[in-house]
């Protein structure tokens, strides 16, 4: 649980984005990609989810990338190496299903970048033709591009502001890609209206298309339901049954609004502890 | 005929549905004498056949009377290890209470007149507790040499894990969340269940020798073949009955319509009701429905009308129930109890869907009106709904409280380990012994939904199999 490694990836006055090494042996000889581990930074904390972005069995460590949003990934970011924190549990959730497709597409959009990497890195390993995608605000905001690109046979960002790559949205350029060849299997993970975009587009190509949800969870291990969502019309839990699902099926509005739920207490106590 | 019983003290209704503490305050030495003095000391004691881990409620209760309270508490201790836990949160009106002479053949629950067998072992209990009262370990290294984990810190888990060590084998718990206690930490609110209760009766395993690691999931961080390849020479597994079930409604994915068990969790574990010193926030509407009738129902109700009170609203919390109250299966006290607090009972409604506004968040209940037919599977009459009697109603907050089923974190990759279709562990029901041999289970993942003492009976079924065996 103690924090070995820091480094902030991205720190401008507007987004911080963090990268942790944790010590957890345990954790580390099992997590594959896709899957997500669950923490609190203190006895008063939250229990919040997130994705292993790289793990270590030999050295008994994880990675884990957050940004800086609300209370709990603001003081997970204040940490320092050589802290520990109170609780982390895991691996939790199904593993991607990573096996030779042939032409797979992954795209990543703002600290989502952070969860494909695992994916693209063991993708490529299984012998897949990547192609990735990312997409950032702006140049100064894109993460981990040199990593995704040692991982990838073509890499391809979309900047909204056209600091950097192509102007405009993934989505651009994954219609762009889908006209020039055909992809079979896409893998998306970013804000919501991203992955939401990027399943309308692909749908129409008929690519099988999997995100992985950041729905809110509790417990993570399936007793609360508090990250359920509907895919294909019938209600699942994220943590047990996902987080990946078929983005063509998922009810993104749903998801939408129930990631909100909480929105003005975040407010409140964000503002209450200064941070 | 016996004296009346001793009422147990409880906090005033109008004030302790502002907080957080206990409700049932517990009798003073003078009460426990007096209420003991009622028990006639039967030469066939029935009420101990209603006791699922057969204490000798005879023997302690007479110890009490004669103020020999050590004696009680070792009575007690016998064969349950956490009397202050099961003498507050045990439906004895349902068992020890339910057999006690007192209460007639043909009565649903024990009698008002029964002995309070509860109260009298919370009051042991407590002085077992306050005083520091323990059990000697035994020294047999036949046993020391072998080590057993537990899968699990809930009632079967603790229960079992106290009865290995006693035996003197080596125990390590594992639990999945970061603090032990399972559905007596998440489930049951602290003014049923005051958490220094709950950690002392736990800490008291840790002097039994008893290793507890928390955050570990087996299943997912270690494997049962995993386990046995550390060395343990059994396992047990009490892995509860935690998915919450939903009524497959339309609307229910709706934001503030929770599962009891997420709206306990955020409370109970997680402390939300002291927001935003605890950082897990948790949502209260002005019109809460609580969907259920069983103790889980009523434990939502009572911690929906206290998050009213604490937010300054007027309490506004309806349990509605298909059935009529005589069928709820919540414990009679924990009715009182929510009724006394202002809990509104809409009993004989079921509930078919939830509308809400265009942010998402629940703004109304649609129901059916009910009518009593005849009894189904479970004896109990059956719900049946009235044709055109759809209604709706306000409902800005739900919590849906109409049953758990089993947790399959480690079932459903562990296919060896043979489930039924409820997904609970099927056993030898005289060993407790799954379908992998030395590996145990108890609890709700064998029973389905059942109480805290039924689950702690079966851990110790299982801890006695597991003691022979490792003796052999």
């Amino acid at each position: 649980m103690k924090i070995l490694k820091k480094d902030i990836l991205i720190d401008t006055a507007s987004t911080r984005i963090v990268r942790l090494e944790l010590d957890s042996p345990v954790i580390a000889k099992k997590a594959r990609p896709g899957q997500f581990i669950v923490l609190m930074i203190c006895e008063e904390g939250e229990r919040i989810p997130l994705t292993v972005v790289d793990s270590d069995p030999a050295e008994g460590r994880i990675t884990i990338i957050f940004q800086e949003l609300g209370m709990t990934t603001k003081l997970l970011g204040k940490m320092k190496a050589g802290d520990s924190l109170y609780s982390l549990a895991g691996p939790l959730g199904h593993a991607t299903e990573i096996k030779k497709y042939g032409a797979v597409m992954i795209v990543g959009g703002g600290v989502g970048i952070a969860e494909i990497l695992p994916v693209a890195r063991a993708m490529k390993a299984a012998g897949n033709r990547v192609v990735t995608v990312l997409g950032a605000r702006s140049k100064s905001l894109l993460i981990l591009e040199k990593e995704l690109k040692n991982n990838s046979d073509e890499l391809l960002v979309a900047t909204d502001d056209g600091s950097y790559g192509k102007k405009g949205f993934t989505t651009d350029i994954v219609r762009d890609l889908l006209q020039k060849s055909k992809y079979d299997f896409i893998y998306s993970v970013g804000p919501i209206p991203m992955m939401k975009r990027v399943a309308a587009v692909t749908r129409e190509s008929g690519a099988k298309t999997i995100s992985s949800l950041n729905a809110l969870m509790v417990d993570a291990t399936g007793m609360c339901g508090c990250c359920r969502v509907t895919v294909d019309g019938r209600v699942r839990f994220s943590c047990v049954d996902g987080p990946e699902f078929d983005a063509h099926l998922v009810d993104w509005e749903e998801l939408e609004k129930r990631n909100r739920i909480y929105v003005d207490k975040e407010a409140h106590i964000c503002k209450l502890n200064n941070v | 005929m016996a004296k009346e019983p001793v009422r147990v003290k409880e906090a005033a209704a109008n004030e302790r549905n502002k907080d957080f503490r206990e409700v049932v305050l517990g009798y003073s030495e003078n009460e426990a004498l007096a209420e003991a003095a009622r028990c006639i000391q039967c030469k066939n004691p029935t009420c101990i056949e209603g006791c699922p881990v057969g204490i000798d409620i005879k023997k302690f209760i007479k110890q009490l009377a004669e103020k020999n309270y050590r004696g009680a508490y070792f009575t007690i201790r016998e064969t349950n290890d956490f009397p202050s836990i099961c003498g507050r949160v045990c439906p004895a009106e349902y068992q020890c209470r339910k057999t006690c002479v007192f209460t007639m053949k043909d009565e649903p629950f024990a009698s008002k007149i029964a002995i309070n067998i509860h109260f009298l072992e919370r009051f042991i209990g407590d002085y077992g507790m306050k005083n520091d009262l323990e059990i000697p370990v035994a020294k047999d290294t036949r046993m020391s040499k072998h080590k057993v984990a537990v899968v699990g810190s809930g009632p079967a888990g603790l229960a079992c894990a106290g009865e290995l060590a006693r035996a003197g084998i080596g125990v390590d718990m594992f639990e999945t969340l970061h603090k032990p206690g399972g559905v007596l930490r998440y489930g049951i609110p602290p003014f049923r269940l005051p958490r220094d209760i709950l950690d002392i009766e736990i800490d008291y395993l840790k002097k039994l020798g008893v290793r507890a690691a928390m955050n570990f999931i087996i299943g997912r961080a270690k494997t049962i073949d995993e386990l046995f390849a550390d060395g343990y020479s059994a396992i047990f597994l009490g892995l509860g009955a935690g998915v919450p079930s939903f009524l497959g409604v339309p609307g229910e994915t709706l934001c503030n319509v929770y599962s009891a068990n997420e709206f306990l969790t955020r409370v109970n574990l997680m402390s939300a009701y002291d927001f935003p010193k605890h950082h897990t926030p948790v949502n209260i509407g002005k019109s809460v429905v609580v969907v259920g009738g069983g103790n889980t129902a009523m434990d939502a109700a009572r911690v929906a009308i206290r998050l009213q009170k604490m937010n300054g609203m007027a309490a506004d919390t309806t349990i509605v129930y298909r059935r009529t109250e005589v069928e709820m299966p919540a414990r009679r006290l924990e009715i009182e109890h929510a009724k006394e607090e202002g809990v509104k009972f809409h009993i004989l409604i079921q509930p078919t869907g939830f509308m809400g506004d265009e942010t998402g968040f629940v703004k109304k209940i649609k129901c059916l009106k009910c009518e009593l037919g005849e009894p189904d599977s479970s004896g109990r009459r059956r719900p049946v709904p009235v044709r055109g009697s759809d209604f709706e109603s306000d409902c800005d907050l739900a919590v849906i409280a109409t049953g758990l089923k089993a947790n399959q974190v480690l079932t459903s990759v562990t296919p060896e380990l043979k489930t039924d279709k409820y997904s609970d562990v099927i056993v030898d029901k005289e060993t407790m012994e799954t379908s992998i041999r030395n590996v145990f289970a108890g609890g709700d993942i064998v029973g389905g939904e059942g109480t805290v003492i039924e689950a702690m009976g079966m851990a110790k079924k299982a801890s006695r199999a597991i003691i022979k065996r490792l003796s052999a």
